[in-house]
């Protein structure tokens, strides 16, 4: 429980940072950052046309990212490398590099993430229907439970809030 | 513990205690099947400390149930690695699951989830009176979902890792790395066949959608890293519109 609390507290901590330093102005934009919700999470957006989140549910737009922070005194972020704490994403451990750039982080990387367990011997040769396929779409239904494979996004937000909070100017 | 747990009973009786009982359960599987902890049964067997005739009956019963999956499976759910140590994480996450569930069913329990670590069994009724609905996330942006499930004493799970630059291996050809599939869910007849066949299948890659296919009784919907998926033939009925 303590430890979802910390996860949700430095989940929002990322996205106040990374509003704040993308806008000029002092003031919060009010960007939220809905960690996984386990009481019927509401998620209204637009369908996906690309892998880049969708604006709605974004603090950040195109305009408010090509600005470029007018002075050092204005920087969250100290410029360079900062590497987060490591992470138990139990299926293995994960550690994030954060690279900072005028203030903004212009790359993440992993230095550690869960490798698959080996495995041995060929799968057999199945005759195959036609399977249906189809592009993912984000859906605006209500629902009482979400499914997926959280722990390594967790164990990540976890090491890159870490190396954040050490570029904190 | 590395894996956030819920647990939700519908049934007005339910009290704290209750699901107390299913934490202090995941707890004591944590304590002895974690490979991160030093003094878990698991560290303690991979180190050689305990010997096989020395497994304690829940991991005699993982070990058994490990070789069972992998025959299965045509070895691709191996719980050995290369380097002789175990992990059964693979199999534990929903066997652990099931079990709780099932402790929730001996306290009387009718209407309830238990879900850890994205993986669920669900039993009865919602708080509406309807069947669970559970959603599968999007791994290319986790706060929405792209497909929205009605299910009625399922298990459900999902394999995969939502990291950039992941490398997973194909045991035959360990110089190329497996990038094709994000996500794979599975919905089973209980969680613990749900989760020991999502990772297995997951470890086959693309070609985990058509080891499900020929599964009876169980459904699956593959999402690959350019955003596609690809469904099971019979994954459409838990698809509410």
């Amino acid at each position: 429980m303590l430890r979802k609390f910390f996860l949700s507290f430095f989940l929002i901590l990322i996205f106040a940072f990374y509003v704040l330093f993308q806008n000029d102005r002092a003031e919060d934009k009010g960007a939220v950052f809905q960690a996984s919700n386990k009481n019927k999470p509401v998620i209204s957006t637009p369908d996906l046309s690309s892998n880049a989140p969708s604006k709605s549910s974004s603090p950040i737009t195109p305009s408010q990212e090509s600005q470029a922070p007018k002075s050092n005194s204005l920087k969250i972020f100290k410029d360079g490398e900062f590497i987060g704490n490591i992470v138990d994403a139990y299926y293995g451990n994960v550690q994030v590099k954060a690279v900072i750039q005028d203030g903004r982080i212009i790359d993440t990387r992993f230095l550690d993430h869960p490798h698959q367990r080996d495995t041995s011997v060929a799968i057999n040769d199945y005759a195959m229907p036609i399977l249906k396929t189809e592009a993912i779409q984000a859906q605006n239904a209500q629902v009482d439970i979400v499914s997926g494979a959280t722990f390594t996004s967790y164990a990540f937000q976890e090491s890159l809030a870490d190396a954040l909070i050490q570029a904190k100017n | 513990m590395g894996m956030p747990i819920t647990v939700e009973i519908i049934d007005i009786s339910a009290g704290e205690q209750d699901i107390n009982e299913v934490f202090s359960y995941f707890k004591y599987i944590d304590e002895k099947f974690s490979v991160y902890k030093d003094t878990s049964e698991i560290t303690r067997i991979n180190s050689g400390e305990i010997k096989e005739y020395d497994y304690s009956e829940d991991m005699k019963i993982v070990f058994t149930l490990s070789e069972e999956t992998k025959i299965k499976t045509g070895g691709y759910f191996d719980i050995s690695a290369s380097n002789g140590k175990y992990d059964p994480s693979g199999l534990v996450k929903g066997w652990a699951i099931y079990n709780a569930s099932k402790i929730l069913e001996k306290l009387g329990f009718n209407n309830f989830y238990v879900e850890a670590g994205g993986d669920i069994q669900v039993s009865g009724k919602n708080n509406e009176g309807q069947n669970w609905k559970i959603g599968i996330r999007n791994p290319f942006n986790i706060k929405e979902i792209v497909k929205a499930l009605c299910v009625e004493n399922k298990g459900v799970a999902t394999s995969g890792t939502y990291i950039r630059g992941q490398h997973i291996y194909n045991p035959r050809q360990r110089n190329k790395p497996i990038t094709e599939i994000i996500s794979l869910t599975v919905i089973g007849p209980n969680v613990y066949e749900a989760d020991r066949f999502a990772t297995a299948a997951f470890a086959m890659a693309e070609k985990g959608i058509e080891f499900i296919e020929n599964l009876p009784g169980f459904e699956c919907y593959m999402i690959d890293k350019n955003s596609r998926a690809v469904m099971t033939s019979g994954f459409e009925k838990y698809a509410s519109v």
